[in-house]
Order: C-alpha cells, then structure tokens, then sequence
C-alpha cells in the first residue's frame, strides 16, 4: 500500500524539480532580459540622447494613433546566446503590443556580436513579414550601421518598420480589445456574488469559517478568472482571507446592530489587520509610464549581421 | 430561511468542489494542447509551401546541382504526405514518423544551403536573399511553436497525472498523455543564414 504513494510523491518530486529547474536555470546562467524601461532601451549606450528622444517621440506618436507598439532595445553583448532564443526572450517577458491585437514589435541591436533582428508580433506578421523585416535590416539599417552611423540606423530602420505596419491598426481597436478582456472578467461576476453571498453565511455562523472559505474561494476564483501563477494564487489567497474576515465581521454585525447597540464594534484591534495584506499585491507594473500591452510572438522576423 | 441559506450554500459548496476536481481544467488543458499542436503544423506547411521557390530560384543559378535540388523536392512531397490526427498526439510512433519526414526535409535543405554558397551570383540574388529570410523565420517559427507545445503536453500530461485530475481522469474522461516533440539531429543542422 505505501510503496505506490511513495513512488508517485518521488517521481512528482522529481517533476518538480525539473520544472523548477527548467524555469530557473536558463535565467540563472544565460544572459537576462533588461527590465523595460522605456520605448527606447538603450542598455548598450549606442545611441545619441537626441535620437533616443526622437525615436521616443515618433514611437509614442505612433502608439497613440494605431495603437502598436514598437520598442527598441540594444544591448552590449548577447554572452553567447542565440540572438533569436534571447530575442524570444525578450519577447516574452515584454510582451509588447496590445493583448488579442498582438500587434508589437522589437528592434533588437547586440553591439558585440554586430547582429541586428526584428521581432514582430503576431498581429503584424501580414504586413511586416519575414521578406519585409529582412530587407529594412539589409537594406536601411545595416549599411548605416557598416558607415558607423547608429543613430541613423535606428531611426531610419524604426521608421520603415513604422511605415511597414501603418494603417494595419486603429487606436480604437485597443479600446475593443480591452472591451473583450472586460467581458471575460465580467463572466466571473455571478460567482463573485455567490462568493460573497457563501462567506457571507458561513461568517455569520462563525468568524474563522468565514475567513477560512475566503481565502479558499478567493484564489478559486481567481484561477477561473484568468488562471494566475502560484504567486498571485497566494495573493489571492491572502486577500480572500481578509475579505473572508471583513465580511464575517460585517455577518456578525448584521443582527447585533438592531438588539445590541453596543454591537461587537470594539474590533478596533484588527483594524491594521488588512492593510499587512494590501501590500502584497504586486500588481503594479512598474516601468516608467511605459508598459507592454500584453502581445504575443510566434517567432516572426527576421535577423541580420553588420 | 436559514435552512435555505445553507441549502444553497451546500449546493454552491458542491459546484465548487466540481469544478476544483479539473474535469473542466483537463479538457482546457488539453484543448490548449491540440491549439499548439495546429500551430506547430501550420508552421510546417509554410515551410513546405516555401520551397517551390526556392528550389525554382536556386535552379536558375545552379541547374546542374540537379540532385540535390530533387532530394529537397523529394523530402518535401514525403514530409507533406505524413498528416497527424489529434488523437496520434498520444502516439509515439505516429510523431516519430512526422518527426523524421520534417527531419529528412530539414537536412535536404542544409545540403541545398551548403551548395549554394558555391554560387556568388545567387548569393547576391535579392529574390534569393529575400527567400532565406522568409526560410529562416519560418524555421525559427517551427522552433518557437514545437517548443510551445511541447510546453502544453507537459502542462496536460502533469495534470491528468496528479491528484485528484488523475482520478477524474481514470473515472469520467480517460484523456491520454500526448507525446513531446524532441528536437532531432536533423532538425539541429537546419539552415543557418550567413550575411
């Protein structure tokens, strides 16, 4: 009877290892993703002060009229990694262009490795294509970049990958983008209800059940939501437990206002209780005004040497 | 009224516990799986509809590299003739063979790659320069798409084997485990692009 249960705790051990491992050890060894900090990521220091502001201009321009985001990033080196796995990367992690438009792209520049790519989200793949990002490396930005000319390079490149994508989006599809995410959140609200409704009652029978059921259903909920990481799960669940006490609280007022006017209002005590919690959100993106949209990759794009 | 209450709230109980028993998280996870799967096929056959042209534009500059133009047009026609089923997903000898079709079909056209280099002419051909990009991001596409399904196989396959999505599973849906697409010999050598 026990050797099978052994068994599967040690395989499920060993899966677990692996997954950490997996996750953890090519960010561990290989070279990291710079945080985002702007349209233009100059970590490589190529580019002028003026032509990073004019690209910040002309980038945040175009965001504002069709709503695609394009982000320029260079670094030094790429230490070894294949320029379109780190590319990826970045890709990933950014996730440049509007969510259900995918409609971002990314200049990269690895200064040392004299490689230049263009990454393009899916939802730019039919206008700026392979053949397309391929031709603005091999015919606008590398010949500048052979002349030493990097200010121009990325500016003029930027600007072709502008005109390639152009009219391809309205700034008011973000608007419907966001409208479809709003209603997927809005499929969760009857449970929401019933959510308050079920701590609600187990509250008034007693606070620690109330406040138990909290945070159980608040990260049940949230997983059907928009299925989060284990994390935000634990946030979830941190939160659910407040709410689930705040609400037997309110249960256990209910009656006691009308008989008892003195009420159990002397839970004074518990009023710092919520906000130890309240600081573990993490839900702000942080990124100086400029964040990705949530856009996926496939891959798309093309690569290019100088 | 009170009894009410509770009644409903043992009802909502038992929904939640329902849903908390992954019969729906399965058949999600495994939907998600079957997307990737389309992808990684669709990557594929943008590969295959590549390679007329491009064994019709290399033909132009190297005629007499006769064979090694028809084993590219070979690996093709056998590549694209092996079609998998979703339910060959969770047969490893139905995806060794897709495996080994695209495998063969990947080093045809590193040999055509190496030959070419032989030819200045066609190197510098923009026809030509613009076909290796769209090959090189083609390839690059199957690499991000195998590689994402092979991240929804493991997803599913570590589902319907822990606890209790491996009891709904025996019980109600009996959801097989999918198979992984390893990155083969073949397919490492695919072509690389030099400027």
């Amino acid at each position: 009877m026990f050797p099978p249960s052994t068994l599967s705790r040690g395989m499920r051990a060993a899966a677990a290892a692996a997954l950490i491992l997996t996750v953890l050890v090519p960010d561990a060894f290989a070279l990291q993703v710079p945080a985002l900090r702007g349209r233009v990521n100059d970590t490589a220091g190529m580019l002028s002060p003026g032509a990073v502001r004019q690209l910040d201009i002309l980038l945040q321009d175009f965001e504002q009229k069709d709503a695609t985001q394009i982000v320029v990033l260079t670094v030094a080196s790429l230490e070894g990694a294949a320029l379109e796995e780190f590319s990826m990367r970045v890709a990933e992690r950014w996730k440049i262009g509007q969510k259900g438009l995918d409609n971002g792209a990314i200049l990269l520049i690895s200064r040392a490795d004299r490689k230049v790519r263009i990454e393009v989200g899916y939802g730019l793949e039919g206008r700026l294509t392979d053949l397309k990002a391929g031709r603005i490396i091999r015919e606008v930005i590398v010949p500048e970049f052979r002349a030493g000319r990097f200010d121009r390079g990325v500016v003029n490149g930027v600007q072709a990958m502008i005109d390639a994508v152009r009219g391809e989006f309205q700034a008011a599809e973000k608007k419907e983008a966001d409208d479809l995410a709003m209603a997927n959140l809005t499929d969760t609200i009857p449970f929401l209800i019933l959510f308050v409704f079920l701590v609600f009652s187990l509250g008034r029978v007693s606070r620690p059940l109330g406040t138990a059921a909290g945070g159980f259903l608040m990260p049940f909920l949230g997983h059907m939501a928009f299925s989060p990481g284990l994390g935000t799960l634990a946030v979830l669940a941190g939160i659910g437990l407040v709410a689930g006490f705040i609400l037997s609280v309110i249960a256990g007022l209910a009656p006691a206002i009308g008989s008892r006017p003195y009420g159990r209002r002397s839970g004074g005590g518990y009023g710092g209780f919520p906000g130890g919690f309240s600081s573990g959100g993490g839900f702000s993106a942080g990124g100086g005004g400029f964040s990705g949209g949530g856009g996926s990759f496939g891959g798309g794009g093309a690569s290019g040497s100088w | 009224m009170k009894s009410g209450k509770f009644f409903s709230a043992m009802v909502l109980a038992v929904a939640m516990t329902f849903t908390g028993c992954g019969y729906n998280t399965m058949q999600q996870q495994e939907e998600k799986v079957f997307k990737a799967w389309g992808d990684v096929e669709a990557t594929l056959q943008r590969r295959a509809d590549l390679i007329p042209n491009l064994v019709e534009t290399v033909k132009g500059y190297a005629s007499h590299e006769r064979q090694t133009l028809e084993a590219v047009v070979n690996a093709r026609a056998k590549a694209t003739s092996v079609k998998l089923s979703a339910d060959d997903l969770s047969d490893a000898a139905a995806l060794q063979r897709l495996q080994q079709s695209q495998g063969e079909l990947s080093s045809a056209l590193s040999r055509l790659l190496v030959v070419v280099e032989q030819y200045p002419d066609l190197k510098a051909n923009e026809n030509f320069k613009d076909l290796q990009n769209q090959l090189e991001g083609t390839e690059n596409r199957i690499n991000v798409a195998r590689q994402r399904y092979n991240e929804a196989a493991e997803e599913f396959n570590s589902s319907i084997r822990s606890f209790p999505n491996s009891l709904t599973n025996s019980l109600l849906l009996h959801l097989k485990r999918k198979e992984y697409i390893k990155a083969d010999e073949a397919a490492k050598a695919a072509p690389k692009v030099k400027f």
